[in-house]
């Protein structure tokens, strides 16, 4: 799973969301977005917060080139090693090499999001590298096969039924359905691979450029487990993860997990600067840093939605938006999903990939209202459905000439007064053999792609007529 | 005071009486009512499906229309006004005589609650309407054009109305424009959401301010063979029971 996806087809997923996947997801995201609410009440500096964030976020990106060499410099400077990736081939290559020159036979894996998009799991165990999640959400996920459903919680779409089941298939345990017995079960299973493993996976969730140092916040103690007992740290790590200093990260922190899971804090930030500097010490030998850009660059390129990479991967729009809520991750077709996954995966996918998931939002803009980094996503879900049907610089036109037809007969109808007017005038005649009451119950394609849902109301179109024959009052334009 | 009327091209189709109702209430304000009858659609379901190029002449035509009289414009739709103020202005290069038009008219286009709460400073028409209420905010309405407040107070208003609270309030009906024919499943489960926390609010009515969400929602109510009318706002306030 999560290899790069050649086409993403969102509308035909949607046709057929598994039954189980909404109520799953919504127990989820509700309870976290209570908590976040919460929070978020108890901090009167809260937008402020979110405005000072996006400024940091943007003023990176707009100097990324500057941090990017400063934080290289200062990681290179505490003894760790720093490797460039183009693109995912790239990147899953310099990890192969690493593993090959050390001999790595097992690795154990942080939760990461960059190694989702480059799919390196897959890399990995084809090199006959045995490869195993620690997260226990990706450590379910790997079990069932699948990619991540959610940002921060990979295996949301699962119930604890169907993770029990999972751990009586592929365990070949006796799980019961209780979440502390499924975490005991997965605990012994992981405990033994930590002390086993000779090289160590993690991404990151933030990078500082002053001095180099990676920073991972997560819940679980697995983080620390694969980032200081192996010998051998390999992260990767998106060169958007990178922040100017530690004054900005603390900005970040603030947000990063009150919008995720409403946490104030989460129950581990670990704060890593390259390797072990002396015997006697612990931690890895070697730390590998590896900055994948994988088609980044040129997202930065362009002004409105270089905006998408802001993004600090709370997974706040997922949870507040009610297309995700009612699909789930899956339908998004990569790594990533929900409304940032709607604005990111097109762009570096491109839209002849992922031109449908613009499309996948009905702009009630509740993700915008809540994105800790103020991304303006309904702006840039506009800007790339126009890149589907019109094309811009950045790719596209991808719609089928039909779609195009369609647009240019309906402005041509309300473009020309006298035949809107008229258009006006004379549909509710026109529809009258389809009408029953006040309704349309069906309409003929594509319009039955309303109908088949809900009723249509009848047109019933007179306000022109009847304000033509008030005595007149108002004025003339 | 004058005003001119935007009726929209969803509200004149199916809501000629929301329409005539608006007027009633403006007028019995004082307001004196201007018609540009050249109007025809502002443009936003080709705007927001991604046709810039073919959302141009219509709003050059909706500027030059509303632009014959330099009366405030008011419409009983968030998400056109939403349209007109938000995004008119970026479809023309600054520095143009367009852009300058656009944004000199996004400043005098109102919502019609807006236009009540915030220009005429009226939060009482006298309406009575002794029926339980349920409120479902309309999306560009409440995020577009920041309107948290209006509709309600308009409602807190009306004699012997019960406003009931509605679950997920603030959550999309699933409307969406070309969203619900792209993406009729996704558009249904939404709608769906909406209709049964509607019902289980126990409200004999629910009101909204764009005739997107009332078709959504009515239709979905119908669909259920639920007797709760779905209503514009107007409709409400110009109820006198």
């Amino acid at each position: 799973m999560s290899q790069t996806p050649v086409s993403i087809n969102f509308g035909a997923y949607s046709e057929h969301v598994p039954a189980n996947i909404p109520a799953a997801v919504q127990q989820a995201t509700g309870r976290f977005l209570g908590n976040r609410q919460a929070r978020v009440a108890e901090m009167p500096q809260w937008e402020a917060l979110r405005q000072a964030a996006s400024d940091i976020r943007l003023h990176t990106l707009m100097h990324l080139d500057a941090y990017l060499e400063k934080l290289a410099a200062q990681v290179t400077a505490a003894g760790g090693q720093v490797h460039w990736a183009a693109d995912a081939a790239a990147a899953r290559q310099t990890v192969l090499e690493i593993a090959r020159q050390h001999n790595v036979r097992q690795a154990v894996k942080v939760k990461s999001m960059a190694t989702e998009e480059i799919g390196l799991n897959h890399a990995l165990q084809e090199a006959g590298i045995e490869v195993l999640e620690t997260d226990l959400g990706e450590f379910i996920i790997q079990l069932a096969g699948t990619g991540p459903s959610h940002i921060i919680v990979p295996a949301v779409h699962l119930t604890k039924e169907e993770i029990a089941e999972l751990f009586r298939q592929k365990l070949g345990v006796d799980a019961p359905a209780d979440p502390i017995k499924l975490t005991e079960i997965a605990r012994a299973t992981l405990r033994q691979k930590f002390l086993a493993a000779d090289m160590g996976i993690s991404g990151a969730n933030f990078l500082v450029a002053e001095t180099g140092t990676l920073i991972t916040v997560t819940n679980e103690g697995n983080g620390r487990m694969c980032t200081t007992l192996p010998d051998l740290h390999v992260a990767v790590v998106g060169i958007d993860k990178v922040v100017p200093d530690w004054e900005s990260l603390t900005v970040l922190l603030k947000l990063l997990a009150r919008s995720a899971t409403g946490q104030k804090l989460s129950t581990y930030t670990s704060f890593i600067t390259g390797p072990r500097r002396a015997e006697g010490e612990f931690g890895p030998k070697e730390f590998h840093l590896i900055l994948l850009d994988n088609g980044r660059s040129r997202v930065l390129q362009d002004p409105l939605g270089r905006q998408a990479l802001k993004c600090i991967r709370c997974g706040c729009c997922l949870n507040v938006c009610p297309v995700y809520k009612n699909v789930g991750g899956f339908a998004y077709g990569w790594f990533i999903s929900g409304p940032v996954g709607s604005i990111f995966s097109p762009q570096i996918l491109g839209v002849g990939a992922a031109g449908q998931l613009p499309f996948a939002s009905s702009l009630c803009g509740a993700c915008a209202e809540v994105c800790p980094v103020k991304i303006p996503i309904p702006d840039i879900l506009l800007h790339l459905r126009r890149r589907v049907v019109e094309g811009d610089a950045f790719g596209g036109p991808s719609a089928p000439a039909t779609i195009r037809l369609g647009a240019w007969l309906g402005t041509l109808a309300f473009g020309v007064p006298w035949l809107y007017r008229l258009g006006t005038r004379l549909l509710p005649g026109l529809t009258a053999i389809l009408r029953r009451g006040e309704w349309i119950p069906a309409l003929p394609p594509p319009a039955n792609r309303w109908t088949k849902v809900r009723p249509f109301p009848a047109f019933a179109a007179r306000f022109r007529q009847w304000w033509g024959k008030r005595p007149l009052r108002g004025g003339k334009p | 005071m004058q005003a001119q009327l935007f009726i929209t091209c969803l509200g004149e189709q199916f809501y000629p009486g929301m329409l005539e109702k608006m007027v009633g209430i403006l007028e019995a304000l004082g307001v004196q009512l201007i018609f540009p009858e050249e109007q025809t659609c502002c443009g936003q379901p080709f705007f927001n499906s991604g046709f810039r190029q073919r959302t141009l002449p219509l709003a050059r035509r909706w500027l030059q229309t509303f632009s014959r009289s330099q009366a405030p414009i008011v419409s009983p739709s968030g998400s056109c006004v939403d349209m007109v103020r938000h995004h008119y202005a970026e479809l023309f290069p600054e520095g143009t005589p367009e852009h300058q038009m656009a944004l000199e008219t996004a400043a005098r286009t109102f919502e019609f609650s807006e236009f009540l709460v915030h220009q005429l400073g009226v939060t009482d028409v006298g309406a009575s309407f002794p029926h339980k209420v349920t409120y479902h905010a309309s999306c560009h309405y409440l995020r577009g054009l920041g309107l948290r407040q209006e509709a309600k107070q308009l409602l807190a208003a009306v004699r012997g109305l019960e406003l009931i609270p509605l679950v997920e309030e603030e959550t999309c009906c699933g409307f969406g424009g070309v969203f619900s024919v792209v993406y009729p499943e996704v558009s249904r489960a939404m709608m769906e959401a909406k209709v049964r926390n509607i019902i289980a609010s126990g409200a004999e009515a629910v009101v909204a301010c764009d005739a997107g969400c009332l078709m959504n929602i009515s239709g979905g109510l119908q669909k259920a063979a639920s007797p709760i009318r779905a209503m514009h706002l107007i409709e409400v306030l110009a109820e006198r029971e």
